[in-house]
């Protein structure tokens, strides 16, 4: 234990993420394909242009563009005036053209930054635009193993963000991926479904002695990642098994590690000597991309209240509980729904009309604001006078006392007599199941 | 009238006038090609049945009163010209048995306006050379003699229009595969501004360098072909949208009187005495004409081979890192030696410690070359140059010199760097009777002024003997 406190002590965390988050845009990045691939026959979502065939070029999606300054601008960056597009070459089967297309010196966005809730501030480096890669996949066919390649996937428009290593643990990794996935939906840009790949993680991860200010010498990524469990773990995993090493008086290798569920551990996939030298160069069949002032303006004023700012207001002018205005802006849909219905029920206090969306699980879908007004109405009308209620039934306990002890000697059905005295007391007509209920909990409240 | 030799325009109204028919001048281009490709070796593929299937439709159409501009003429395309349903190799083993499933947009626009699509022409694989001889499907050799090369890239599409076995045909150009093999072959050859034709469809060499044009037998023809080929196309991002010019028509403007610059740099480092005579000749020609000549100095030429070759394999390796031997059923190793001493520059240029000194450097000699031009277009309307430093040499000469071959691609590479249409026009022959033509540069979108000059030229020199030797 005591060991352990010291080691502790010795080293903090590292920890930088790449995140990529694949764009819901109709078509593909490059070229006129439906983007919408996910478990469709392979290879029917193809063409000149995503198989890479000879002499097919990249004409580039605008509204993909559009929606990565989007999420540049979301997430608080710079938006140089000029930018463009490069070839990162490698060779890998899914990848039809040899190369993928990507920004390499000048993305789109940098420079930018999310806050979390310890107060510590993000940084981010930059957000980029890509081109997805095909996909493979190992079966048998004949008895015989094959890898076939399906290509619906390729050129399907990816956002890059890249932090810096600001990160010292695995709950500041989990926040801020939270804080990306919900932005991301909010804008409408990604479902952002970690399991379908619509977002994917690469933390990579090193450990620095307390007393030295400089970067780690090396740092361990970690692919593979699809869920925020398996980071939380990958991270944690991680920084004991460098910790060890540098126990072991030595330093970890700069490598490329992969997650294995299965262990619970990750494995090493690709030394530093292995790494790929992507040989960057501008490409050629894009020209570069000039900005006005006034386009990334535009731009600017497209974009919808945040998350952030969503929670901020509605604690404010609706007088909610962090609790309640964290819930009700998780999604954006359910704030819409929320307010809607804010202003349809100018009677009902916001209080309950945000309980009853939270504690009900009101399906938003399906259930109209209108009907969840009546409803509302309907069962709550005692609680706009909740206090006229209560004296009621207090009085009413107080006037039969046969009745109530009845009651409490177990002729329930006694209760119903009761209600009808409460009825006759407020003069209005309320929800009788609410009256039960509230007049029960008075009965076993009451004394004697 | 031999119908063969006709001209785009002569063909037209001849067929207009019901002279002869489609299928009459599709035949005696099939026929010459039975002939002579054995020999000269200009075609891959000759599409015999889909040209005569084509022909009597074109003549069809034509009683019917169509008339689009090209309805009936037999094109040859270059190899890198990719046709749905019809084998395109771009010169290499590597595409031998390749079969697109589309066409190039330059192939549609002249499939509707007309045209007949009568075989793909023979080149260096993949375009990579500048004398013909480094296509896998064996060499082209020069009409004029077959003993010397066509030039190259274009080989097959220089040689077929030289010898009438097509009236027209197109080509690619990245460092001069058009204009030296237009004028090793006493054809008209065209380089237009880059991104004025669309690039979709075409068997990429270096994305940033290539431009799509054609070769004719005048220049009259060279502006029809570039009326029909030129535009934006949605397919490809780096064709703006400018409106296209009707080239014909402004070839019967009055004539201006223009400005032509003599760029002193082309005349130094070791040009052939026979190929400064002509020039010298074809700029006193020029002079009688509406032009004044002006020597003006181009200061980075000396700079710009070294800067394409840096910058050519780079992309070049980019771009044949798709035929990866997964799906095109030819490994790499099929790779003839001239792409892979290409793809090894290039991957090496590109290395990660090597891009600073190479690319990079050689990117910002490119902004440097295109800014002497910038600067020379402030005073000239054009300029002309010398194609190539030497005339046609023997097949075999420079094969194993790869560098030595490199060289004679030094006066045509600027005008890819700067992205600046280039003209090139037959000006005579040496002693040896072997073709020579000059280039005529213009500011960039400029090809209006370039037929100008070579339409005047062509009329200055029409009675002279040379005009009428056939090869």
């Amino acid at each position: 234990m005591e060991k352990k406190k010291t080691i502790a002590m010795r080293y903090t965390p590292v920890i930088g993420l790449e995140v990529h988050v694949e764009l819901k845009t109709r078509s593909k990045m490059f070229c006129a394909c439906s983007a919408d691939y996910f478990g469709r026959e392979p290879n029917t979502h193809t063409c000149p242009v995503c198989l890479g065939l000879p002499g097919a070029l990249p004409v580039p999606n605008k509204k993909a563009i559009d929606w990565c300054i989007l999420i540049g601008l979301a997430l608080n960056c710079d938006i140089p005036l000029f930018s463009k597009f490069d070839r990162k070459n490698y060779f890998y089967p899914d990848l039809s053209k040899g190369y993928q297309i990507s920004q390499y010196d000048e993305p789109f966005c940098k420079n930018g930054h999310v806050k979390i809730s310890n107060g510590k501030r993000i940084n981010i480096r930059r957000v980029h635009m890509e081109e997805d890669t095909g996909k493979l996949i190992h079966e048998a066919v004949d008895d015989q193993k094959v890898s076939l390649i399906d290509f619906n996937r390729s050129g399907v428009p990816l956002v890059e963000i890249v932090t810096e290593p600001d990160f010292e643990s695995a709950e500041e990794v989990i926040e801020y991926l939270k804080t990306v996935q919900q932005i991301v939906r909010y804008l409408e840009v990604s479902n952002a479904d970690m399991e379908k790949g619509n977002m994917r993680l690469e933390p990579n991860i090193s450990l620095r002695k307390i007393k030295n200010s400089d970067l780690p010498k090396y740092k361990v990524e970690v692919k593979n990642i699809n869920s925020f469990k398996f980071v939380e773990k990958t991270i944690n995993f991680e920084i004991e098994r460098q910790k060890k090493i540098f126990e072991g008086g030595k330093t970890p290798v700069q490598e490329t590690r992969g997650w294995g569920e299965a262990k619970g551990e990750t494995i090493s996939q690709r030394s530093k000597e292995e790494a790929h030298d992507y040989r960057y160069f501008p490409e050629p069949d894009i020209p570069p991309i000039h900005w006005t002032e006034s386009q990334v303006s535009h731009l600017k004023s497209q974009m919808i209240e945040l998350p952030q700012t969503k929670f901020d207001r509605l604690r404010r002018v609706y007088g909610l509980s962090d609790y309640d205005a964290e819930i009700l802006t998780k999604e954006k849909k359910t704030a819409i729904y929320f307010e809607e219905a804010v202003r349809l029920a100018k009677a009902i206090p916001t209080k309950t009309i945000a309980n009853w969306i939270i504690n009900k699980r009101i399906d938003i879908q399906n259930e109209s604001v209108g009907r969840l007004i009546k409803q509302i109405s309907m069962s709550h009308s005692s609680s706009i006078d909740e206090s006229k209620l209560q004296s009621a039934i207090k009085d009413v306990i107080k006037d039969n006392e046969k009745a109530v002890n009845d009651y409490k000697n177990g002729k329930t059905s006694v209760i119903m007599f009761l209600i009808g005295n409460v009825m006759r007391k407020l003069k209005t007509k309320i929800n009788p199941s609410i009256m039960k209920i509230a007049l029960e909990k008075a009965l076993r409240n009451s004394n004697g | 009238m031999k119908l063969r030799s006709l001209t785009i325009k002569k063909a037209t109204e001849g067929l207009k006038q019901k002279k002869f028919s489609s299928v009459e001048l599709t035949k005696a281009c099939l026929e010459k090609i039975k002939k002579l490709n054995p020999t000269l070796n200009a075609f891959i593929s000759v599409c015999e049945e889909e040209a005569l299937k084509d022909a009597r439709k074109a003549d069809k159409a034509m009683q019917n009163g169509n008339t689009s501009p090209l309805l009936g003429i037999p094109i040859a395309l270059k190899d890198l010209f990719l046709t749905k349903g019809i084998r395109t190799t771009a010169g290499s083993k590597v595409l031998e048995n390749y079969v697109p499933p589309f066409d190039a947009t330059v192939v549609k626009k002249l499939k509707d306006a007309g045209a007949v699509i009568i075989g793909k022409t023979n080149c260096d694989a993949w375009a990579h050379g500048s004398s013909g001889e480094n296509s896998d499907f064996g060499p082209t050799k020069n009409p004029w003699n077959t003993d010397y090369v066509p030039g190259g890239s274009s080989s097959g599409s220089a040689v077929a229009v030289a010898s009438d076995m097509c009236t027209a045909s197109t080509g690619t150009d990245t460092g001069g595969s058009i204009r030296l093999p237009a004028s090793f072959c006493n054809v008209v050859g065209l380089k237009p501004t880059y991104g004025r034709v669309s690039r979709y469809g075409i068997v990429a060499m270096a994305s940033s360098l290539d431009s799509i044009g054609h070769f004719t037998k005048t220049v009259e023809d060279a502006a029809l072909l570039l009326s029909i080929t030129a535009g934006n196309d949605s397919m490809d991002a780096t064709t703006p949208q400018k409106q296209v010019p009707d080239y014909p028509k402004s070839l019967n403007r009055k004539p201006r009187e223009l400005m032509l610059g003599i760029p002193k740099e082309y005349f130094l480092t070791g040009i052939d005495p026979e190929i400064k005579e002509l020039t010298t000749k074809a700029l006193s020609v020029l002079r009688v004409s509406n032009y004044h000549t002006q020597e003006i100095s181009l200061p980075h030429t000396e700079y710009a081979n070294a800067c394409y070759y840096i910058i050519q394999p780079a992309e070049v390796s980019s771009n044949l890192a798709r035929y990866d031997g997964i799906r095109y059923g030819f490994r790499r190793e099929t790779f003839g030696d001239e792409a892979k001493r290409r793809i090894m520059l290039g991957t090496y240029t590109l290395s990660s410690g090597y891009y600073d000194a190479y690319y990079k450097k050689a990117m910002k000699v490119r902004t440097l070359i295109t800014r002497d031009f910038d600067e020379a277009f402030k005073i000239v309307d054009a300029i002309i140059a010398p194609v190539s430093p030497t005339p046609a040499w023997k097949i075999g000469e420079k094969i194993d010199d790869p560098l030595k071959m490199y060289l004679s691609d030094i006066f045509t590479v600027t005008a890819n760097l700067a992205g600046i249409p280039g003209l090139s026009i037959p000006i005579g022959f040496t002693k040896n009777g072997l073709p020579v033509g000059i280039q005529i540069l213009g500011p960039q979108f400029a090809e209006e002024t370039l037929f100008e000059i070579g339409k005047a030229f062509e009329e200055a020199t029409q009675n002279e003997t040379w005009r009428k030797r056939k090869p």
